[in-house]
């Protein structure tokens, strides 16, 4: 009898995954005299390596064992548990992550990181074993990593970027740039790759990089500051004895043949040369930001062909199966009254109905339920993130984890991983002062990031907070008008100043060095938020820290309308949208520079913007003195919709435009009425954009008529 | 079994039969409609179904001839008025006018339009031999909508190209 093995992989790797998170979560949190903890650790590295066994991953098998081993001698209480070892642990469920991908992918992995990784657990076990009688040997641990950190290697790096590299919004001059922090570099480029002049792109990398570089850092160091770009190119690091061997190495490659690219590519050390020597690469860089708009999506949506599963509580799934028998039961009962039916059972007959719609309705939210997942899914990487962050920047900081059992849809949840990765990176790396300048400042010497999750109305916010330097506004008002994003004249509010960080091509903002990296992606960022249908502010105080709140809508299917009439249409306005419905006091009404129609809605003044003639329809009121307003927010600013009519309000499936026919200016999408007929889903963005549109038409008009 | 091998043996029975049975050819199929006082054929595989007409929600700012949008079994699908269009007869909407629904693949994604016309009226075979190109002069529909002539009777019907006709950049809205 042979049973096909195959088909249990995929819950393999899933239940692989999830015994990786869990070993991460418990070494994070692990301390000695711990044992629950490392028990746990323990069976889920168990459970990876029998799986891996059953299936024939052997490179899982033998690594895993290595760090089985570990634990169990931790375990035993055979071995202290020490900082160094959990760090090794810790690599290792990195190198067990990338084996077990690669094993369903089916190739090997050839990550030097296993390599050195499982010496060092080798090593790591060597050690206890001739040391095991005393407790001593993580300090001794300690000190050779310690001699090894204070020796200058030479490590030789080829960085071979791929040609799309720039149109992620990467800079090699940046990566060069934080390489010199970390010692001094030998850069030099290879031009092999260039094409002639006409086949040239401008949007595209020709040039690869051959960088030595003698600094005391770890490979680790190195591998950091390509992590941004780590996808998009090869990287070969290697580690030269030390100093000597440099210009033995730099002989040989003057009598090299490449003799004369080196004169020109060749420069020393420091960092204005670099500048120089990746000019060229700097302009085809800038002159990309501009045009990558549409490049840029290509190179985020990477395709993913997982069709994916869910977990699902039984206790979910129970109430969805009791929920059908209720909703089979009135069916029945619906079915025999219909069978013969008179006037007399009218009642029973609309109470059946009232029925079916309760049951409707829960089944609905049921269904929806299984989708959603607590929200700790996504955070759940965060403290390691953190941890690891803090290694490398070599500040101290606490992440704090609010809120972690907000339930979002699983569609949501995936999509908003990376873009939070990005901004708890980003506070991090740039939010968070180094420990001297807090100390400087009166602030506590650890800092604290904290993550917050709430639901607010139909949607769910996600705020990433702070208590670093904050944002500085005059630095990125003066940067924006430097590059004419902004007339050196306009005023502008915070929130408008700060959501310049969003604009594409701010990234590279490397002269404003106290929020360069701030804007590192941000343009992505704002982009994958708002395909979901979502928003993200951010709110800064210079001295105090920074909050960046994404606002998410909790399902991507259905949303709460307001049904209105305009003549003969029907529309439905985003219940979430909506700030209130009136009807207008002509008092209230005033007209302003140039016709411009305002309804005073306390202290505001609402401009208001006829739904007919947006969309050039007849309508039963032109008159905004008798109208309905309803007023919505969109992007920080209130308009008031005029419209004939409010009808009810429900909930609605939204269906794209775009599968047949386009996406329309105005429109976010379609629906399907209790009467079978179609109704459109106002964008109030798209109408705001249609309003303005208009009004610059009538301007030029008006200017053309003048003259 | 062979299809082919039966069909040989039915024309004993009549030549009723053997029409009845004529979609074994191996040429093309077309669907040939009416627009104005014109025949038209579009590849019949490509036919979802063939709807009467019933008045579309409109979508905002779109041009005359996208009469707006229906639902078909909860598909929402977009309405095109092919008379208006090309500007080939008067737009009546009456009991004759029928919606054909098309649907096409391409890179993996189907994309379904209903297209409004004067009336259906039959099923054309034509080898690809009976297809004549068409004069590139004369005519307001756009050369790239139009695959050939063929030509039935003392009729000519144009075949139209069903991709071109369901490339929405040709549909472009134009904002006003």
């Amino acid at each position: 009898m042979s049973i096909d093995l195959s088909q249990f992989i995929p819950s393999f790797l899933e239940e692989s995954f999830e015994g990786l998170e869990l070993m991460e979560s418990s070494l994070l949190t692990l301390e000695a005299g711990d044992n629950e903890t490392i028990h746990t650790i323990f069976r889920a590295a168990h459970s990876i390596k029998g799986g891996a066994g059953t299936f024939g991953f052997s490179e899982v098998t033998e690594f895993t064992h290595l760090v089985e081993t570990l634990l169990d001698e931790m375990r035993d209480g055979r071995r202290e548990i020490s900082p160094q070892d959990i760090e090794i642990l810790l690599d290792s469920v990195d190198c067990m992550r990338l084996l077990i991908e690669s094993a369903r992918d089916g190739h090997s992995c050839e990550d030097e990181k296993i390599a050195i990784t499982s010496q060092r657990l080798s090593q790591t076990l060597n050690n206890s074993d001739v040391l095991s009688a005393t407790d001593n040997s993580s300090a001794t641990d300690k000190e050779t990593i310690n001699n090894n950190a204070s020796e200058n290697h030479c490590w030789h790096i080829q960085f071979l970027p791929e040609h799309q590299l720039v149109q992620t919004g990467n800079d090699p001059l940046l990566l060069f740039n934080a390489l010199t922090d970390l010692g001094n570099i030998t850069l030099r480029a290879n031009t092999d790759e260039l094409p002639p002049l006409n086949d040239m792109h401008a949007e595209e990398l020709y040039l690869s990089w051959y960088i030595e570089l003698v600094s005391a850092c770890s490979e680790e160091d190195i591998k950091e500051v390509f992590e941004w770009v780590e996808d998009e190119c090869k990287l070969i690091i290697s580690k030269q004895a030390n100093n000597a061997t440099i210009q033995t190495i730099q002989q040989q490659n003057n009598s090299d043949k490449t003799q004369e690219k080196n004169d020109i590519a060749s420069s020393s050390t420091s960092k204005q040369d670099i500048e120089n020597n990746t000019n060229a690469v700097k302009s085809i860089a800038s002159s990309v930001t501009t045009t990558n708009n549409t490049h840029d999506k290509k190179a985020i949506t990477k395709p993913k062909t997982e069709l994916g599963s869910i977990r699902v509580g039984v206790d979910k799934v129970d109430s969805l199966i009791n929920l059908v028998g209720e909703l089979v039961i009135t069916q029945s009962m619906l079915s025999e009254l219909g069978s013969d039916f008179d006037i007399s059972k009218l009642d029973k007959l609309t109470s059946g109905l009232e029925q079916l719609l309760q049951n409707t309705k829960e089944l609905q939210e049921s269904v929806m339920r299984i989708r959603m997942l607590p929200i700790s899914f996504a955070f759940n990487r965060f403290p390691r993130l953190i941890h690891d962050l803090s290694k490398k920047t070599g500040k101290s900081i606490e992440l704090i984890i609010k809120g972690e059992q907000t339930e979002l849809d699983k569609t949501v949840m995936e999509q908003i991983g990376d873009p939070l990765v990005h901004l708890v990176r980003n506070a991090a790396d740039h939010g968070i002062e180094p420990v001297d300048v807090r100390l400087g400042a009166g602030k506590p010497e650890q800092g604290t990031i904290t993550l917050d999750a709430y639901h607010q109305g139909g949607n769910i916010v996600i705020e990433i907070s702070d208590d670093g330097g904050g944002i500085n506004r005059q630095a990125v008002l003066e940067k924006a008008i430097e590059k004419g994003i902004v007339e050196p004249s306009a005023s502008l509010s915070d929130a408008q100043v700060f959501d310049l960080l969003f604009e594409p091509g701010f990234s590279t903002a490397k002269e404003v060095s106290d929020i360069s990296g701030r804007g590192v992606g941000m343009d992505v960022v704002k982009r994958n938020i708002q395909s979901l249908g979502g928003r993200i502010q951010v709110e800064s105080e210079q001295g105090k820290g920074s909050t960046f709140k994404v606002n998410l809508p909790l399902t991507l299917a259905i949303l709460d309308g307001q049904l209105v009439r305009v003549g003969e249409e029907i529309y439905i306005i985003p219940l979430i949208a909506i700030v209130e419905s009136l009807q207008v006091d002509p008092n209230l009404v005033n007209r302003a520079s140039g016709d411009m129609v305002l309804y005073r809605l306390r202290e505001d003044n609402v401009p208001v913007l006829p739904v007919y003639q947006l969309f050039n329809l007849p309508a039963d009121n032109t008159d905004i003195n008798e109208s309905l307003l309803v007023v919505v927010e969109a992007d920080g600013e209130k308009v008031g919709l005029m419209v004939d009519d409010l009808l009810a309000q429900q909930q609605v499936v939204i269906k794209s435009l775009k599968d047949n026919y386009q996406q329309v200016e105005g429109v976010s999408g379609a629906t399907i009425l209790g009467d079978g007929s179609v109704a459109m889903i106002l964008d109030i963005q798209g109408m705001i954009n249609i309003a303005l549109q208009k009004a610059q038409q009538l301007q030029q008009n008006r200017e053309k008529v003048a003259s | 079994m062979n299809i082919q091998a039966l069909a040989q043996e039915i024309p004993e029975q009549g030549e009723q039969a053997f029409e009845g049975i004529d979609f074994i050819t191996d040429g093309e199929q077309y669907l040939t409609f009416i627009l104005g006082s014109e025949q038209y054929g579009v590849d019949i595989l490509c036919v979802e179904e063939i709807r009467s007409w019933e008045k579309p929600t409109r979508i905002p700012n779109s041009p005359d001839y996208v009469k707006g949008v229906i639902n078909m079994r909860g598909i929402i699908v977009p309405i095109i008025d092919l008379r208006q269009k090309f500007s080939i007869g008067k737009p009546y909407y009456g009991a004759t006018t029928v919606v054909i629904v098309l649907t096409t693949s391409c890179e993996l994604k189907k994309r379904t339009i209903g297209f409004v016309v004067d009336g259906v009226s039959d099923v054309l075979n034509a080898d690809e031999s009976d297809i004549k190109p068409a004069p590139a002069f004369g005519g307001c529909i756009p050369q790239y909508y139009i695959d050939g002539l063929v030509n039935v009777g003392d009729k000519v019907i144009t075949l139209l190209n069903v991709k071109e006709l369901q490339s929405l950049e040709a549909h472009q809205i134009l904002s006003t």
